[in-house]
């Protein structure tokens, strides 16, 4: 069985491409047929990864590289392949899992769509290329798979595509994101000129052992920041961020899946899989190229965590929530904690897809409203959903012991601490932590406890002065996709269905599971990770910085309850401090900073494009015609005095002969087309013949 | 069953059969455009298998020619989308029935 595993784990991304293709091709109209295909091929590749997660923990160090040709040219050989190592088994198990819980989710949330198959067929599609990403050991396979996310991602940002900002949102995501992209494939190239090979390990041959370490030598910054910047494009890292909250406008479970656990982890596992090129030639544990991570990470993870205290979309808080938890991790894997900041991905993936499926569960319920100030007083109405929401929520704000969160950012935090550079990432990250425990308190205060504030027209309530912040939100919300009014009678909310919070449940249950094997006493999956083998050691469990964790976990929790006990339509921040929370509110501006450069740059190039196109080439092609036309009425006069009479005799012959011609222009191109087609059977045929 | 010239062939003859059968048979623009592109999938496979079972395999100008092929097969399908956009612009309709303007 485990052999068959390390031979055959190639199989793993193929099961849902299948699926995917099978729905696609044959269930489109067979919602059962759709929904069991999609859950079948999940489950068996589930079982597989863990099979493969299995055999990596059974032996340890092993390393499965399967590799192949892909096609010679000329010399030269393209050679791709799949790696089974710690790394990536524990990342397939994450993402089928996480997927699985989501799959059926979706048979809930997407009950009344009327494109279910579709759906189905998508998810499906992303989750083979999500796990081609992972086992992949050729950088160009995992570009092509990458890729192939990025579409998945695009598709199904936009499968409401009959709302015009899905597909707005679809467009930003993939062009932001291929911005980033266009760096990973120059360093790509790059990494390919120096070593002459793609693949990660081939005994020694690959570009990331000692031999293609070597021949990277000092181009190793470079391409480390070439690949990084795909990097960026994918995790949303500052400033290629801002299609991540827009990314929200696609369907929930797909926000939990794609734009929450999985793909915009793969910027993160990207860094940590050819961690060896950002790492050489390090001097003690710093590199240009790990100081760059580094310091995306702090900006933006500080940056998302203020932005999401002034958001008022349930979605957008967790996505700016998510945006930040990334740069976390960015920020461990810069200084050079990568155990951690996987662990920190691992244990993200489960609360924040549980987070996800909770705001979806409550945006269900609430009949597609997505604003938290309509919300409140939900405890009591949807009591699974809140409890599962409450683990979820205290996971990311990392309250100690009990949440797997908790003991994976304090891995992390440990890591920034000892980072020989400087002290500041540490206490940015502190500061981090408290915001995180502060705008998580905000949500679910306004969401789960209170009254009922949704009867109240917001319109009426607004403070004098403040209109345009205001109604930018307001327009985000009222979007949504069946346009009814906002306004809804309470007692219409209820619990959502068992095949909706089961998902939950088991989400949540992951989530505390996992915190029992991801103590620091115990630390297996650190050093099966790192490659090391783990000792229970009981000493390591209470350490002093978990002491200052817990003070601002607590501290940040309290000003949360503080600030927000009484809050009502207008955020308390907002009375305070109107100007900072428009700041925030807008999202720092950074959109529209990027509308006046980037954006208006591109369209000002444009326009002179096309002016140049106008004016001058056509000016050109203007004068060449002008000559002719002075040219033809020259022989004009010639014509009519001279040669005409001649020529109108023959005329006759002519007209009579066009007017015959002339029936056989039908003006039907494809009978055009047909006509060539047996114009050159017949060629064939006469030449067959003469042969 | 191993490839052989005859069966590259048939096989580019079938693909080149199906792309002609579209773009004379379809009524939308787009799918004419796929069949066109078919039918030079087509004549690629035909350039790589007369290269790969000709006398010289192992220079790469099968693969040279088939490349550059596929790029000029991308810039016609560019060109052809924009014909088709443009025409549905004039016309409000893709199906190629409609664009009649040239009838004699």
């Amino acid at each position: 069985m485990t052999s068959w595993t390390a031979a055959n784990f190639w199989l793993i991304p193929l099961l849902p491409l299948a699926a995917s293709l099978l729905i696609l091709g044959f269930a489109k109209s067979h919602r059962g047929v759709a929904i069991g295909l999609a859950v079948i091929g999940q489950l068996t590749t589930l079982s597989i990864s863990i099979a493969a997660f299995a055999w990596t923990l059974g032996t340890p160090g092993a390393r499965g590289v399967q590799n192949f040709t892909w096609f010679t040219f000329g010399e030269q050989a393209v050679r791709i392949g799949c790696v089974l190592d710690p790394l990536a088994a524990a990342m397939l198990v994450m993402i089928t899992l996480v997927g699985l819980c989501i799959f059926v989710f979706s048979k809930g949330y997407m009950a009344g769509d009327k494109d279910f198959s579709r759906f189905f067929a998508y998810l499906s599609f992303f989750s083979a290329a999500m796990l081609g990403v992972v086992i992949a050991n050729s950088l160009l396979l995992l570009f092509v798979c990458w890729e192939l996310v990025g579409l998945a991602s695009y598709l199904l940002i936009g499968f409401w595509i009959h709302k015009p900002s899905a597909a707005a949102a679809a467009k930003k995501a993939f062009i932001t994101t291929r911005i980033g992209d266009l760096g990973f494939f120059l360093g790509l190239l790059w990494l390919y000129r120096s070593t002459g090979t793609l693949l990660f390990y081939d005994n020694g041959n690959g570009c990331l052992e000692s031999a293609g370490l070597l021949a990277i030598g000092s181009s190793s910054t470079f391409i480390a920041l070439l690949i990084f910047s795909g990097a960026v494009g994918k995790s949303g890292q500052f400033p290629l961020h801002v299609w991540l909250p827009d990314a929200m406008e696609g369907p929930t479970p797909v926000s939990a899946l794609i734009h929450a656990a999985t793909m915009v982890a793969a910027g993160v596992f990207l860094v940590a899989r050819v961690y060896p090129i950002f790492s050489l030639g390090a001097i003690d544990g710093v590199t240009p190229s790990l100081t760059v991570v580094v310091w995306v990470g702090v900006i933006t993870a500080l940056m998302a965590s203020l932005i999401a205290i002034a958001q008022a979309d349930i979605k957008r808080i967790l996505a700016y929530s998510t945006v930040s938890q990334l740069g976390l991790m960015m920020v461990s894997l810069g200084v050079g904690g990568v155990a951690a900041g996987i662990m920190h991905l691992l244990a993200h993936g489960f609360f924040k897809a549980l987070l996800f499926l909770g705001s979806g569960s409550v945006i269900h319920a609430s009949h597609h409203e997505q604003d938290i100030r309509k919300m409140g007083g939900l405890r009591k109405l949807m009591p699974v959903t809140f409890v599962t929401y409450a683990i979820g929520m205290m996971a990311l704000s990392g309250v100690p012991l009990f949440f797997a969160g908790a003991w994976t950012k304090e891995e992390v935090l440990h890591a920034t601490a000892h980072w020989p550079k400087s002290q500041a990432p540490y206490f940015l990250m502190l500061a981090g932590v408290v915001l995180t425990a502060l705008y998580m308190t905000r949500q679910m205060i306004y969401v789960f406890y209170g009254s009922q504030r949704r009867n109240i027209d917001l319109q009426s309530v607004r403070p004098e002065g403040l209109e345009p912040a205001e109604s930018n939100a307001a327009e985000n919300i009222s979007a949504g996709r069946t346009g009814h009014s906002p306004m809804f009678r309470p007692e219409s909310i209820h619990e959502s269905p068992p095949v909706m919070t089961r998902p939950l449940i088991v989400l949540a249950i992951c989530t505390i599971g996992l915190s029992a094997v991801l103590t620091p006493a115990w630390p297996w999956l650190h050093d099966y990770l790192s490659g090391e083998s783990a000792h229970f050691d009981f000493a390591q469990l209470i350490q002093p910085m978990l002491f200052i964790s817990l003070a601002l976990v607590a501290g940040g929790i309290a000003l949360g309850v503080l600030i927000y006990r009484r809050a009502g339509l207008t955020d308390p921040l907002q009375q305070a401090q109107p100007a900072l929370f428009r700041f925030l509110e807008n999202k720092m501006w950074l959109d529209e900073l990027y509308a006046h450069t980037v954006i208006a740059l591109s369209k000002a190039a444009a326009r002179v494009s096309n002016w140049m196109d106008r004016f001058v080439w056509d000016g050109l092609v203007r004068a060449v015609g002008g000559i002719g036309r002075f040219l033809g009425s020259f022989s004009a006069g010639v014509d009519e005095r001279g040669i005409n009479a001649v020529v109108d005799e023959s005329v006759g012959g002519a007209r009579g002969l066009g007017r015959l011609m002339s029936r056989f222009h039908s003006g039907q191109v494809q009978l055009y087309l047909g006509a060539v087609a047996v114009a050159v059977l017949a060629l064939l045929l006469f030449y067959a013949w003469l042969a | 069953m191993t490839p052989t010239l005859q069966l590259c062939l048939i096989i580019s003859a079938a693909l080149f059969s199906i792309g002609l059968l579209a773009a004379l048979g379809r009524r939308h623009a787009i799918f004419i455009l796929i069949g066109i592109e078919l039918m030079l999938a087509a004549a690629n496979l035909n350039f790589i298998a007369f290269w790969r079972f000709g006398p010289e395999p192992q220079n790469p100008t099968g693969v040279m020619v088939a490349i550059f092929s596929i790029a000029i097969a991308a810039a016609e399908a560019a060109v052809g989308l924009a014909l088709v956009i443009a025409v549905y612009r004039h016309y409000r309709t893709t199906n190629v029935r409609r664009f009649n303007q040239l009838k004699g």
